[in-house]
């Protein structure tokens, strides 16, 4: 017996997933968060999913973990005191940044002055300045950085880090800074900037490793924390955590690495979503993760999520990858409201958010929310998380009367048009990953989830025109089924910048080779066995002078029996795609990257019996809602009651225990063999 | 003779009836194709000036012309009124002469492709993309030379002219072009990555009109011109006094020794109708420092800065024009008569957004800015380096933002929107030289109850010999403080030789020759302070000293007494506080500094550089309007 355990600790709810790696069978449990320490909250959810499949903690082979520890540290403030060593002359990098203001012309006037993640206070320079080939210009000394250690030293910074001009070429001089630092501040961590991101561009590399240095002890706390409180529990299994970009890595590394976790969150959903498209058969998918506040949207091609190379937390831009996922202020809390001025229909930024909620769920909540609407509409009947509590239909209804009234429609027009605009956000980011990048949505399916992505998933994908609708099954705890099933991964990079036309094959692949043996050794250290460890490369090509390069895939294989041209070829076709044209201009290899990965699970999902096309016996009661201008009659399921086979006519809705199902009305839901609503335009 | 526009189907659009949410659809997606417009140019474009910078700006308009999302305003009933030929099917216009757009355009560096959409043979719409060219020719690189003194000197001059003729590309044409230009490939993949975002931008509206249908897709169109229209009438009539009020403010010097040039501003309602006259601005110069202003240009500032206070969310569009007349009186700085050189239009360009401010806010001090747009400082550095190649910089430096209501401004960031600096790292790689220092000027900032922005300083040591030229402002005349806060620090440029010499250069300068091993300090300005600086936290002073950005001498215009590591006396600030509270008498709303005269006595002194000469027009007779 082996069982794996996926936990995703969200703002409100805890959600868990256990899976039996044999049979494929698997059991979801969900439990309020304890903001205050999650591991009470994880506690409380392991014994009990545990018990419902009778086992113990103790046969818990593997603990994946999402989790939005760092995110959050970032995002309020409260890393650790950071300590920042830089050149002479670029004390103020972090305050500088890039000098971008947002929000277009005049912008400036309402823009909130940033302050820096490293405190300038904390930052000291030093003497000694690498050139741009990564040479000596004038050298470092060591009494000058030893007086500059002991500033910080007086000044109690909790971690330390050495970001120096060029260090991406060589690394010398923040090494000795680290030899030295080990001397004075021997208890405090320390970031270098050439490890942790060797890469151009000093603000971003800085940034980088500041956000790191930042969230490292409070990741470490946390996970310290909650593997001891495992280990007492009984659970002797690893314990492992989802990186942004939607691998694993074991807790000890993340403890070093922790600015790899920054979206470690919403990655999830996308590696569960991975999963059920493979069990579905639906190669490629475009992922609607609807939550309280946001909703996440990613984009899947052959079952391969996008990757980008910068993480976006609150108005940072950390260089880290992550799986390309938008995030747009649309979700079941966000309020609609009428601007006096121009009379517009508004939904969102603004959100309920858990307290207090929308009106619909009575704890306080008076302005009307997307969750009103769906309920207003009829496509929320019945009380979330399997009848606990009400939803009050009436509240609901008075508070999107206001918004009627502004607008002189009727209660279910302005109910709609809420549900529309709200549709139209998700329709815009998920615009972003697709048409935008050049992919044609008609070619993807759209699969929704979190609590309320089921419920919009049928009305984007019509505006999308990607079909089939995806409602997977479990769909409220998907990203917990995601940390249950993705792999080991690690990765590096390395600045390259070179001509294409003076690269040689030998001095590529050597640097290729170099790297690959770096990170495989890595992913041995953290256990996986040498045999299982698959290697990939990726090299960003780019004409010579763009500012943006486009990654191409490649394997040690294909590059030496095709060569450099075969590289340039490939890329020249991918910008035609995304650009509609070429240039002349020379190739420039810019960056090298390395990615390893543990093996590659199988893990089958379990069949549900198999029914004969009538969902009969699934349903629960009849039902109205509004559809198409009027009142219609509807059907309402029971999820865990519907087969194989199933075919369900629209307008219909299927709940379970923590998720609706819509199923508009010239629409067609099938339930597949492992219980996925797939709904397809009739 | 108005553009012939050829449509082989010439039915009438239909006027459908527009729900409220099929609006806010169309709003949305609109939105989006302008946001897509600006990442594909990013994306493919090769010159620092575009791809790092941003220094572009994109345009999608109804099919009469009126921009509907966008930043800058439409020029295009303006080029349609002038434009003596056709458009139809496959056309694309490409053009920068300001000239021939009224000045839509500002100067022949930004060059501009406007795209007609036609769909089923009707004319739909309008996409439009401009975006500044690292070099287009002329007597220096870069092609903004100060001096010039008619705008033939300036560079390559296009005028109107079709890039895509009923679908046939004209590639003699842009081969012409790039070969007047020091930058050919850089220009080719910019003028390539414009067409490109006008394209998408087309291809986005079409689907549009698909998806929802031709006549609702237009009918929305001018309903979000009719929403904005309304929104804008009632927010003049609220905000818009019918009683004049009038501000000016001042371009240190044209580069030729003259100056400061004054530019006047006064704004008034009659009925439904804002009025903005700029009687009272000095007549135009000689040399570059013109600025073309686009009347609708600067209405669409004028809005936007309104509309920022009341819903961010509006879309600006074009559809409140009627309720606004501008006047520029013909052969003023902001109108001058061709063929007068513009290149160097930033300063004045800059300057019109303090004016906009100081106008907007004085009946409203709470909402009132400090100023801060110096203009948008320039560098260039050009030569051939020691492999024999042509290496050609042309960079835009940033400074400090104002103090502003909400609080202290920014330190070295910039005003200008979209705009980013670019990676040293990048600088040092690509180009022979090394930046030894960057980081914000203490004490520059205003002081204020809110400080302005610290000012840059950015050390370059060149490292192959060249030319270099620097434009840039508020040297002599300096970012005012309002509501009692102080002026911020004016810009500075200082030589600097192997041996230690250092020299001041001048704010405006062309063709200075530079040696290897040589530096230069290009220090530009601090925003202005807001409110009163002795009410600022005494410990709020000490923090910033510890940081550095300012210093315990810096820290006596807020009335603080600190020492080096930033700990505050405060007996003695309380005293030091009384005394100044005490000789001084009502804190002014604008604090301008000491006046144009005082300034003029002790500028050799302060600024190292001799004082601006008035300038004289015994030539120029500005027309009464």
């Amino acid at each position: 017996m082996s069982y794996r355990l996926g936990v995703d600790v969200g703002g409100t709810f805890t959600d868990l997933l256990l899976f039996d790696e044999q049979s494929g069978a698997f059991w979801r449990h969900k439990t309020p968060s304890t903001p205050h320490d999650s591991s009470e909250g994880i506690l409380t959810g392991v014994q009990a999913i545990c018990a419902n499949a009778g086992i113990t903690p103790a046969d818990v082979e593997i603990f994946l973990h999402g989790t939005t520890v760092a995110t959050n540290a970032v995002l309020e403030g409260k890393g650790a005191r950071v300590g920042l060593i830089v050149t002479e002359g670029y004390r103020q990098v972090m305050q500088i940044a890039r000098s971008f203001v947002p929000g277009g012309l005049a912008g400036w006037i309402v823009w909130p002055k940033p302050t820096p993640l490293a405190a300038l206070e904390d930052t000291v320079e030093i003497r000694g300045r690498m050139s741009a080939q990564g040479e000596v210009i004038r050298p470092i000394d060591d009494d000058d950085i030893r007086a500059a250690l002991l500033k910080l030293k007086a000044q109690g910074v909790e971690a330390l880090t050495v970001s120096l001009m060029n260090a991406y070429l060589n690394g010398a001089h923040e090494k000795r800074v680290a030899d030295l630092a080990a001397e004075i501040l021997p208890d405090v961590p320390i970031s270098l900037s050439h490890i942790v991101l060797p890469e151009m561009q000093e603000y971003e590399r800085t940034l980088t490793t500041v956000a790191n240095a930042a969230v490292r002890p409070v990741v470490g706390r946390y996970v310290r924390n909650l593997r001891s409180r495992l280990r007492d529990a009984g659970m002797a299994g690893k314990l492992a955590l989802l990186r942004s970009d939607g691998g694993l890595m074991s807790s000890e590394k993340s403890e070093e690495h922790p600015v790899s976790l920054l979206m470690s969150g919403p990655a999830g959903g996308v590696t569960g979503a991975i999963w059920v498209g493979k069990n579905a058969g639906i190669r490629n998918i475009l992922t609607l993760d609807v939550g309280g506040t946001s909703t996440d949207v990613a984009l899947i091609e052959n079952l391969e999520a996008r990757r980008v190379r910068t993480t976006e937390v609150g108005h940072l831009s950390v260089r880290a990858s992550a799986l390309d996922v938008k995030t747009v202020g649309a979700g079941g809390g966000s309020i609609a409201y009428v601007p006096e001025l121009t009379g517009a229909l508004r939904v969102g930024p603004q959100s309920a958010g858990a307290v207090p909620g929308p009106v619909a769920y009575g704890k306080g909540g008076e302005l009307p929310t997307v969750t009103d609407a769906n309920v207003v509409l009829g496509y929320l009947p019945e009380a979330l998380l399997g009848g606990t509590f009400k939803l009050d239909r009436e509240g609901a209804k008075k508070a999107v009367q206001t918004i009627a009234d502004a607008l002189g429609i009727d209660l279910y027009a302005a109910a709609r048009g809420i549900i529309d605009i709200v549709n139209e956000n998700m329709f815009g980011a998920l615009r972003m990953i697709s048409v935008q990048q050049g992919y044609d949505p008609r070619d993807f399916a759209l699969m929704g989830f979190g609590g309320a992505g089921p419920l919009h998933v049928n009305a984007v994908a019509r505006l999308m025109g990607s079909w089939p609708a995806i409602s997977p099954v479990s769909p409220g705890v998907l990203c917990a089924l995601g940390d249950a099933t993705t792999r080991m991964r690690t990765e590096t990079a390395r600045s390259f910048s070179r001509l294409a036309s003076q690269t040689t094959l030998d001095e590529l692949g050597g640097i290729l080779d170099e790297m690959a043996a770096q990170i495989g050794d890595e992913l041995v250290a953290e256990g996986v066995a040498r045999q299982d460890v698959d290697i990939t490369f990726e090299v960003d090509v780019r004409y010579a002078g763009q500012a943006f390069e486009v990654p191409m895939s490649v394997t040690r294989d294909d590059l030496h029996t095709h060569g450099i041209e075969w590289l340039t070829g490939r890329f020249d076709e991918e910008h035609h795609r995304l650009f509609t044209f070429n240039m002349d201009s020379e190739h420039e290899i810019v960056n090298l990257r390395a990615v390893a990965m543990g093996k590659a699970l199988d893990l089958p999902a379990a069949q549900l019996p198999q029914g004969n096309g009538d969902p009969s016996a699934a349903k629960l009661r009849d039902h109205e809602l509004w559809m198409d201008g009027r009142m219609v009659p509807a059907i309402i399921y029971d999820r865990s009651k519907l087969l194989a086979g199933d075919v369900i006519p629209g307008p219909a809705i299927v709940i379970e225990m923590d998720s609706t199902t819509l199923i508009e009305a010239d629409c067609t839901g099938t339930v597949d063999s492992v219980g996925n609503i797939l709904i397809t335009l009739q | 003779m108005p553009a012939t526009i050829i449509q082989t189907n010439t039915a009438p659009f239909e006027k459908k009836a527009i729900d409220p949410v099929t609006l806010d659809i169309i709003e949305n997606a609109l939105r989006n194709a302008r946001i897509e417009m600006d990442a594909t140019l990013v994306r493919t474009a090769m010159s620092p000036g575009i791809r790092e910078q941003g220094d572009a700006f994109p345009l999608i308009a109804d099919h009469e012309g009126r921009m509907i999302v966008g930043q800058f305003g439409s020029f295009i009933g303006g080029f349609l009124e002038g434009y003596d030929g056709t458009l139809e099917d496959g056309d694309m216009i490409f053009l920068s002469d300001p000239y021939s757009v009224g000045g839509a355009i500002s100067h022949c560096n930004d060059w501009l492709v406007l795209l007609p959409v036609f769909k089923d043979g009707r004319l739909l719409a309008y996409t439009a993309m401009f975006g500044h060219q690292s070099d287009i020719g002329g007597k220096v690189p870069g092609s903004m030379p100060i001096d010039a003194t008619n705008i033939f000197q300036e560079g390559v001059r296009i005028p109107p002219v079709k890039i895509w003729k009923k679908g046939v590309y004209n590639e003699d044409l842009v081969k012409l072009v790039l070969h007047q230009s020091r930058t050919p490939a850089w220009c080719a993949a910019d003028l390539n990555a414009l067409i490109a975002s006008c394209r998408v931008a087309a291809r986005r509206v079409i689907e549009m009109s698909e998806r929802f249908g031709v006549d609702t897709y237009v009918s929305a169109t001018q309903e979000l011109l009719a929403r904005n229209h309304r929104a804008m009438k009632t927010l003049l009539a609220q905000a818009i006094s019918e009683e004049p009020v009038s501000f000016e403010d001042y371009i240190c010097d044209d580069g030729m020794g003259y100056g400061p040039y004054k530019l006047k501003c006064t704004m008034w309602r009659k009925g439904d109708t804002v009025i903005l006259d700029f009687d009272g601005t000095d007549p135009q110069s000689q040399a570059s420092i013109n600025f073309l202003l686009n009347e609708n240009m600067f209405k669409m500032f004028f809005g936007i800065y309104m509309i920022m206070v009341f819903d961010p969310q509006i879309l600006f569009n074009d559809r409140f024009y009627d309720l606004i007349e501008v006047r520029i009186p013909d052969g003023s700085l902001l109108k001058p008569r061709y063929p007068a050189a513009l290149s160097g239009r930033t300063h004045a360009l800059g300057r019109i957004f303090d004016i906009l401010g100081g106008l907007l806010g004085q009946k409203t001090p709470e909402f009132l800015n400090a100023a801060g747009f110096s203009s948008s400082p320039h560098l260039f550095y050009a030569g051939t380096d020691r492999k024999g190649e042509w290496f050609q910089l042309f960079q835009i430096g940033f400074g400090g933002i104002p103090g502003r209501p909400m609080g202290d401004g920014p330190d070295g960031h910039s005003l200008w929107p979209g705009f980013t600096n670019v990676p040293n790292e990048f600088l040092e790689r690509y180009f022979p030289l090394v930046i030894e220092r960057y980081e914000t000027v203490a004490d520059s900032g205003g002081a204020g109850l809110h400080r302005g922005g610290n000012g840059i300083v950015m050390t370059y040591r060149f490292l192959e010999p060249g030319v270099i030229a620097i434009h840039d402002d508020r040297w002599f005349v300096p970012p005012w403080g309002v509501n009692g806060g102080k002026p911020g620090a004016r810009a500075r440029k200082i030589l600097e030789k192997p041996d230690g010499t250092q020299t001041i250069v001048g704010n405006k300068v062309e063709d200075v020759a530079i040696e290897a091993g040589d530096v230069l300090h290009f220090i530009t300005w601090g925003g202005g302070g807001w409110g009163d600086p002795l009410e600022r936290d005494p410990e709020l002073v000490g923090k910033e000293i510890r940081q550095g950005l300012v210093t315990p001498t810096g820290a006596k215009a807020y009335g603080v007494v600190a020492d080096s590591e930033g700990v505050v006396d405060p007996a003695a600030t309380e005293a030091l506080r009384s005394e100044m509270r005490a000789g001084r008498g009502e804190l002014a709303l604008f604090d301008y500094g000491p006046g144009i005269e005082t300034l003029r006595a002790h500028c050799e002194a302060e600024t190292g550089l001799p004082a601006p000469i008035q300038p004289r027009w015994a030539n120029y007779a500005i027309a009464a309007e």
